[in-house]
């Protein structure tokens, strides 16, 4: 199967370039890239979730239209995605054959012979389950396997798989493995796209490259290099503007956690944030940076772990608790967690700090709420036509700033950014560099959780790199490189023989 | 080889799924056990509980809306909502009557398009829902408001009695077991409860529909991008909850002989209710009409002896309203507690949604609906 100069594009984003791909039967094809490099969206059009703006699709030899999934699966292209998409609440066997029931009467459904079915196909596979297991019950792993199961129930000859390791633990990801190597030695083709480079040599025969839309180059995995793979996957050109670094922070801690936990998405994280300082937490999707900031303000509840503001252990049980204790966080989803987005420019600056705003039986100071609000527009440069203007209509880089002009009327003393240029526009952004900046000369204590390399390398002192719920690597600005940054991020939390870190900076 | 590594790599791990199923099992026994503790209670604090009058009466009361709460049950299992079985009752009850009255229809064929018109009423929820894409909540309010004013135009405002077919009455007060036993006067509509409570249960447990109910609530999308059409499962629901309505609508008419067109109103809450202390998640994808029947006989057992140990009407609504609340709160904190579990085991959290404000929300929106 191949497909000829694919392009997709989303309003405002073209998130394909004119890709090209081949697919050969009983091939483990492995996809790798940063976020946002386009390979789901490639995965997606190819499994009929997507129609793509140009480009066709060649499969065995013809070229085919794939308009749904449905046609996707009846074709054999079976997709996997990351969300599940199971029925949690079914059994295995209800979720295999889900749409396709064998029924008497046309009505009744004929568990009897699903269960049968299932029994032969889960054999088949050499997959201990019970058909009649509720899927909620299971492991996300075996999860993962009743949804191969399902695929080869359609007879699938192409398997996408979107991070299938993703939330597996490493005697699970052998079970996975083993499964597809089953499978690809029966002529499936399998596509296997991953953020863990350490699998690429464990499970693929052949490796292809994306970055910003564009397929970079394709390797078989026998011939390539991981630290070539990288520099493929980062090598847009190094930021434009040097690093504009305020001076050296002060050597006063000002935050400091130790050994936080919680569950399996926080694993043991501890680390220092100094007075003026900028640190930058840099990982993959799903590393746990924003856990672990949620956690520290009491978002989140945590399992064990202590926080000290300036020395002195604190109990953050809620948000509340957090500015008291002059900790502030601005989400990475502002529109969500972020601003009251039906509410005004005012309103909004005033949100975290009405306290201090309030008169005789909690009546609100009007004056000094429209005094200070006023000032806070002007010093952050929001454009807007005035106090009254209901935030939803500003543009994303104005909406930040209010995030962010809220935080300054709250004026706490540690400031949790969480991707605060996410969706906004160039000139924007450097606004909001300037701002941090300012804000860390000024004495503030600042995190920056960030997945775009470039801007973490550009704006913190010191870079703390998160995998899969750990702390796997530190880096200061000066020794610090995308490349470096990326091998810690796709460092496994236990790493296997074959993969030795490089060394710990000391 | 490698398929008894696995084997054995399961077995360690088989533990999980047992101990679920038992705490679901054990969430049965504490509603039933919760119905049991309750006759006890009454039982000891008044001798006219248990006697043969009294149950008969209970079962009796709880006819009407233990039929309305079977089909709320399917709705509510693909995460919807029917806030207007109530008054869809009554307008089946006043149809019902009209056609047997005024029209002068033959009483069965009157009474089955009383139950058809409730099937019709369900039709329009769940086109309204399905294909216009109304939130269930507000489609269902609408039906609601409409099949109450329906009613009191087609009725004038005023009971319809069936006056020349005292035939109506018998069919749910006589007692067909009474006249084989003589002194075992069980009126029939407490057969025509427990009947349609098998049937529902088999529609549930064996049908494609309730397959579909139980695949919609647990993650409609999944079942869409699974081939299932979904809109007409859904609407197909919601016509089943409606012919409930119907088969409710006219079982009063019968109790009463007569169509009271000002009935109906907050019969539909008394159904979510009995649903909701059945153990039906109002998010989706679980339930069970055995648990729904009990459920309402909870609230008719509550109703029954609170009046005989001489507690005011009004305070017997409030106190059937704590006990809603007791229910799903004590069912919250189980469903809590297994999800704090599996967190500290590791995996399975990635189906049961990201912990954090999300769930929260969740939940409060549908405690809430």
């Amino acid at each position: 199967m191949s497909f000829r100069n694919i392009s997709k594009s989303f309003p405002g984003v073209l998130a394909v370039k004119n890709v090209s791909l081949d697919i050969l039967p009983g091939e483990v094809h492995a996809l790798v890239g940063e976020n946002g490099a386009g390979k789901s969206t490639l995965m997606k059009v190819l499994a009929g979730v997507y129609t793509p703006d140009a480009g066709h699709v060649i499969y065995k030899g013809r070229e085919v239209k794939i308009p749904t999934p449905q046609a996707a699966r009846q074709l054999g292209i079976f997709m996997i995605h990351q969300e599940l998409s199971l029925m949690p609440h079914l059994t295995v066997a209800q979720n295999v054959f889900i749409g396709r029931e064998p029924r008497h009467a046309g009505l009744v459904v004929d568990d009897a012979e699903i269960n049968e079915k299932t029994r032969e196909l889960l054999a088949l596979l050499h997959l201990p389950l019970d058909p009649r297991t509720k899927v909620a019950t299971l492991t996300v792993a075996k999860q993962q396997m009743v949804e191969i199961a399902r695929a080869l129930s359609f007879n699938s000859e192409v398997l996408i798989m979107d991070e299938p390791t993703a939330a597996l633990a490493e005697s699970e990801i052998e079970e996975l493995f083993h499964l597809i190597r089953q499978l690809s030695r029966k002529g499936v083709g399998i596509v296997y796209i991953t953020h863990r480079l350490d699998e690429l040599k464990r499970i693929s025969d052949r490796i292809t490259v994306m970055r910003d839309g564009r397929r970079i180059d394709t390797v078989p995995t026998r011939e390539a290099d991981i630290d070539a793979v990288i520099r493929m996957m980062v090598g847009r050109t190094i930021f434009q503007a040097a690093p504009e670094l305020p001076e050296q922070p002060s050597p006063e801690v000002v935050l400091e956690v130790r050994h936080l936990r919680r569950g399996n998405v926080i694993k043991d994280v501890s680390f220092q944030l100094h007075r003026g300082e900028i640190l930058g937490f840099a990982g993959l999707m799903g590393a746990g940076r924003t856990e672990v900031m949620r956690a520290i303000f009491g978002a989140d509840r945590l399992d064990s772990g202590e926080v000290f503001v300036h020395g002195r252990r604190v109990t953050i049980r809620s948000p509340q608790d957090a500015v008291h204790d002059g900790i502030g966080y601005l989400s990475e989803d502002r529109k969500r967690y972020g601003l009251t987005l039906g509410m005004d420019v005012e309103s909004n600056l005033v949100l975290a700090s009405l306290a201090k705003f309030l008169g005789w039986l909690g009546w609100m100071k009007r004056e000094a709420t429209r005094g200070i609000a006023r000032r806070i527009v002007d010093r952050l440069a929001i454009k807007t036509p005035g106090l009254q203007q209901q935030v939803k209509n500003l543009s994303g880089g104005n909406q930040q700033k209010v995030v962010v002009g809220k935080w300054l009327v709250a004026d706490t003393e540690i400031l949790v950014f969480d991707e605060p240029t996410r969706g906004i526009d160039v000139g924007a952004k450097s606004e909001i560099y300037r701002l941090l900046n300012e804000l860390a000369k000024q004495g503030k204590a600042i995190i920056m959780i960030s997945s775009e390399l470039p801007e973490i390398l550009r704006m913190s002192h010191r870079i703390v790199i998160m995998s899969e719920g750990r702390i796997t690597g530190e880096l200061t600005a000066g020794e610090a490189t995308q490349e470096k940054i990326m091998r810690y991020a796709t460092m496994r939390a236990e790493p296997p023989a074959a993969w030795r870190p490089i060394p710990a900076t000391p | 080889m490698s398929g008894v590594g696995s084997s054995v790599h399961a077995a360690g791990r088989v533990v999980r799924p047992e101990s679920r199923l038992r705490s679901a099992a054990t969430q049965k026994i504490l509603t039933f056990g919760a119905l049991i503790g309750l006759f006890v209670v009454f039982t000891v604090a008044s001798p006219y509980f248990l006697t043969f009058d009294n149950l008969m009466g209970i079962l009796l009361a709880t006819t009407v809306n233990g039929v309305l709460a079977l089909g709320a049950t399917f709705v509510i299992i693909t995460a919807g909502i029917d806030l207007s079985v109530g008054t869809v009752m009554t307008l089946s009850a006043v149809m019902a009557a009209e056609f047997v009255t005024n029209w002068g229809l033959p009483v069965y064929l009157g009474l089955l398009g009383g139950v058809l018109t409730g099937a019709l009423a369900g039709f329009a929820n769940g086109i309204t829902i399905s294909k216009m894409k109304v939130p269930p909540f507000v489609a269902t309010l609408g039906v609601m408001m409409g099949a109450k004013g329906l009613s009191l135009v087609i009725a004038h405002s005023k009971p319809i009695y069936f006056a020349q077919t005292s035939i109506v009455r018998g069919l749910t007060m006589d007692s067909v077991v009474g006249s084989v036993i003589p002194g075992l006067d069980i009126p029939n509509a407490v057969f025509y409860l427990f009947g349609a409570a098998i049937i529902a249960s088999l529609i549930l447990g064996k049908t494609i529909l309730g397959r579909y109910a139980f695949a919609i609530g647990s993650n409609e999308e999944a079942t869409r991008l699974s081939g299932v059409n979904v809109d007409f499962w859904k609407t197909a629901v919601y016509t089943l909850c409606g012919v409930f309505s119907g088969l409710g609508g006219v079982i009063i008419a019968s109790r009463l002989n007569s169509a009271q067109p000002a009935l109906g109103s907050g019969y539909e809450l008394d159904a979510i209710a009995a649903v909701v202390i059945g153990g039906t998640s109002l998010s989706g994808g679980e339930g069970t009409i055995l648990g729904t029947v009990i459920g309402a006989f909870i609230m008719s057992v509550l109703t029954n002896g609170l009046r005989i140990l001489s507690v005011a009407q009004e305070w017997q609504i409030v106190v059937t309203g704590g006990i809603v609340i007791v229910a799903v709160y004590a069912d919250m904190l189980r469903r809590r507690q297994q999800q704090g579990r599996m967190l500290l085991e590791g995996g399975d959290q990635a189906l049961t949604q990201p912990p954090g404000p999300e769930r929260e929300q969740q939940a409060g929106v549908s405690a809430g609906g």
